[in-house]
């Protein structure tokens, strides 16, 4: 499977009458967009805001960030299982808008729900503060319980991103990335002498709000599988987490997979990376056992050395990690991990919530208990009196000048677990 | 230039040239000048700071009246507000690092004043309170004072001139303190992943960004033999509280838990409690919250006999995001407290 993906760069993003991707300019036609979106009749109102870096804007509470996309040659089409049909995808050409995303917010869907500062501190912690980003406000039937309220946003949030995307689709892009997955048989005959190295993507599956969707499934259901590292680069895996922000992959991270990029920066050099195994996160003792052991299982039936383990979430997760791990490195597949840690407020904690010798190659995206004052901001899109109750925030989290302390653990992004960012911890 | 800082040098009795052994009795004075080693530190800091008290202790009767000496300790600080504080060093001597940690939690843990010690790593001082002091390694004996001495005094001036950010351990020469801080660095998490990877596959050098802590396993005491006649008490992480949250236990990362009274309360109602826990979906714990903290199962249990007493309150906290230390210190003390009300055993409810 060959993709081809192709980066149109976006420098600004208007509101117009029409909307078109014109010289690095995204415009959009915010009746258009409302029209579509409102069609979902569980909706009771919806704004559109634009917003950009270095604004003085706070974003609260944030449920998604997602990518604008389109699909322009080869089977299927973006977000499939949701926007498009199960055609499988991976293969073909995907356009995308680079430095343009759609990030949801409205009333509180559960408690852990991000922040995202355009500028000042808290900027600096949140990767979606560079983008040039379309912030939608929805509101939704006061009847709805909460799982519906989620899954309303997360397909507003979808349907938002595939209109706009659509804008990319006869645009010529500034640059194609190419990323090839062979069949196994070749791709493991290709660099015989060089060692074999895979991936093991853990999504968060731990259900009520702490969902994953693979081509529309939702990963609690799923045993570990092996998937294109293509496909998820064009759109197989979306979130749809309420997990605390921090260290949730947003849809627009599983879009844009660092670990898969980099990965593939020194594939045929240093490695031959040779495909990668999806697998998830749930609550109950023996679907971890099951899950880890298939996990190992397929890594050993593909013939890896090595592998890179990345967690979602963190606490009941640390579990399936650590079993991921031992029982990887117990089949003489050798394991990095990267995870986030919680040591607390001071950092004198122990950080995470299960550990083992055998974890001896560990990166850590920092410690999401630290603390962080965000001043306040001219202009804040959603609520801002929920700071006191997303996870990460505390009684008096917010001020009477609209200043917010809060753990970085509220900053969407912040500590994220692919490795999407450069916030780390050492010890002191 | 900078002013000198004002200091308080702690030592114990055989440092403080009172006495040995003989004398490790004594309980905490002080005298408003160097003592000892104090004065080559003195010769040593020269214009960058200044012995101004020295507080000496007996190393027994620190140890043996722990609260009272620190009180006392505190006291004195409190007195001169020194801008820095010297403990030891106290080598590979169990009570003297012991009664130097003590005086760093007072100093740096409950008044912010920063310390610098000098301690063998073995020491058990250095286990116990290794996050509040700037220790520097020394050997396992006094005899070791030639090379510890310079050492601490090079820390202090380095800690003056950097205006306390000694970075890190291994640059700045100090034991490690475990203790995790933020910080930016120029690669991606994902790039550092891969090269981590690479070099583990090959076999070369690389550091871990986080060693594994060795996990405190707890073996399970052994079952009632009794339940019909046993008092048990129920815990929870999973956030139940009464309706409004009165404590305002937070969502995630709870710095507090809450002790409630279900005295008469023979079921827990949608109207009544609810769960302030963030990291589950609440409908089904707010519709029915005795499906995380079983009030009417064990009422059931209670008058049918299977059990002797459900305890009149219940514990709770929220689990999620919430420290391992955090967790530790409300576990033992909401142990003690179900201990001394006579509690046999108890139910912990997670989510």
């Amino acid at each position: 499977m060959k993709l081809e993906l192709g980066k149109i760069k976006i420098n600004d993003l208007q509101f117009a009458d029409e909307t078109k991707v014109d010289s690095g300019v995204l415009y959009v036609n915010k009746d258009e967009l409302i029209s579509i979106l409102k069609k979902d009749d569980r909706i009771t109102s919806i704004e559109l805001e634009i917003v950009h870096p270095g604004d003085s804007v706070r974003i609260i509470p944030v449920k998604d960030v997602i990518e604008p996309r389109v699909k322009v040659e080869g089977p299927g089409g973006v977000f499939p299982g949701f926007m498009a049909s199960e055609e499988m995808v991976g293969s073909g050409r995907t356009h995308a808008l680079q430095g343009a995303a759609i990030v949801t917010t409205g009333k509180i869907v559960g408690f852990q729900e991000g922040i995202i500062d355009m500028s000042g501190p808290g900027a600096e912690y949140t990767p979606f503060s560079s983008l040039h980003n379309l912030v939608m406000t929805c509101d939704v039937d006061q009847e709805l319980k909460q799982h519906e309220h989620e899954e309303v946003l997360r397909m507003a949030g979808l349907k938002a991103a595939k209109y706009l995307g659509e804008a990319g689709r006869n645009i010529e892009p500034d640059i194609v990335d190419s990323y090839e997955h062979k069949p196994y048989h070749e791709a493991l005959a290709e660099f015989p002498d060089l060692p074999k190295v895979g991936y093991v993507y853990m999504l968060q599956s731990q259900g009520l709000l702490h969902d994953t969707y693979v081509y529309g499934v939702d990963a609690k259901q799923i045993l570990p599988t092996l998937i294109s590292p293509t496909e998820v680069m064009d759109g197989a895996v979306i979130s749809g987490n309420c997990v605390s922000a921090c260290d949730k992959n947003a849809t627009y991270v599983h879009q844009n997979h660092p670990v898969i990029e980099d990965l593939y920066r020194y594939h045929g050099k240093e490695y031959n990376f040779i495909g990668m195994i999806v697998t998830n996160e749930n609550v109950t003792l023996a679907d971890k056992e099951r899950s880890s052991n298939y996990t190992a299982k397929l890594a050993e039936m593909l013939g890896l050395d090595a592998v890179i383990v990345s967690e979602e979430g963190f606490g009941n997760p640390d579990a399936d990690l650590i079993m991921n791990c031992t029982k990887l490195e117990k089949k003489g597949i050798q394991t990095v991990l990267i995870t986030d840690e919680y040591a607390g407020r001071d950092g004198a904690s122990q950080s995470l919530a299960d550990a083992d010798p055998l974890g001896d190659a560990v990166v850590t995206a920092g410690n999401a208990n630290q603390t962080i004052v965000l001043p306040a901001m001219d202009k804040v899109i959603g609520q801002q009196n929920v700071a006191d109750v997303i996870a990460g925030g505390f009684d008096g989290s917010l001020n009477k000048d609209g200043s917010i302390k809060v753990e970085i653990q509220a900053i969407t992004g912040s500590t994220n677990e692919l490795g999407f960012h450069k916030l780390t911890a050492r010890g002191y | 230039m900078k002013d000198k800082l004002k200091v308080v040098h702690y030592i114990n009795q055989f440092f403080g040239q009172i006495g040995g052994e003989e004398k490790a009795n004594i309980p905490p004075s002080y005298k408003d000048e160097p003592v000892g080693a104090g004065m080559a530190f003195n010769n040593a800091l020269g214009d960058s700071a200044e012995i101004v008290r020295t507080i000496i202790c007996g190393d027994t009767y620190f140890n043996e009246n722990l609260e009272e000496a620190k009180a006392e300790i505190k006291k004195y600080l409190i007195e001169v507000k020194p801008d820095l504080v010297i403990a030891g060093p106290a080598f590979n001597a169990g009570r003297y690092g012991m009664a130097c940690g003590a005086v760093a939690e007072v100093a740096n843990g409950e008044l912010g004043i920063p310390v610098i010690s000098g301690i063998y790593p073995e020491n058990p001082g250095y286990d116990m309170y290794h996050q509040y002091a700037y220790f520097v390694e020394t050997t396992n004996s006094a005899a070791g004072m030639r090379e510890a001495l310079p050492a601490m005094v090079k820390l202090i001036k380095m800690y003056i001139e950097k205006d306390g950010d000694l970075g890190r351990p291994e640059e700045a020469g100090y034991l490690p303190r475990g203790i995790r801080n933020n910080i930016f660095v120029e690669e991606r998490g994902s790039l550092r992943a891969v090269k981590m990877l690479v070099a583990k596959i090959n076999g070369d050098d690389f550091v871990t960004e986080y060693p594994m802590p060795v996990f405190d396993r707890v073996d399970p005491v052994p079952p009632l033999k009794d339940l019909a006649n046993a008092k048990i008490a129920l815990v929870t992480s999973g956030g139940i509280v009464p309706t409004g949250n009165p404590d305002h236990i937070e969502s995630s990362s709870a710095s507090k838990y809450g002790k409630y009274s279900i005295s008469g309360v023979k079921d827990l109602t949608a109207l009544d409690y609810e769960t302030a826990h963030g990291g589950y979906d609440p409908v089904y714990a707010n519709n029915d919250p005795d499906c995380v903290l079983p009030i009417d199962v064990l009422r059931d249990m209670e008058s049918e006999g299977k059990i002797g007493k459900l305890y009149d309150y219940y514990y709770s906290t929220v689990g999620n995001g919430t420290s391992v230390a955090n967790a530790k210190s409300y576990a033992q003390e909401i142990a003690a407290e179900l201990v001394s009300d006579g509690v046999q055993a108890v139910i912990l409810t997670s989510t």
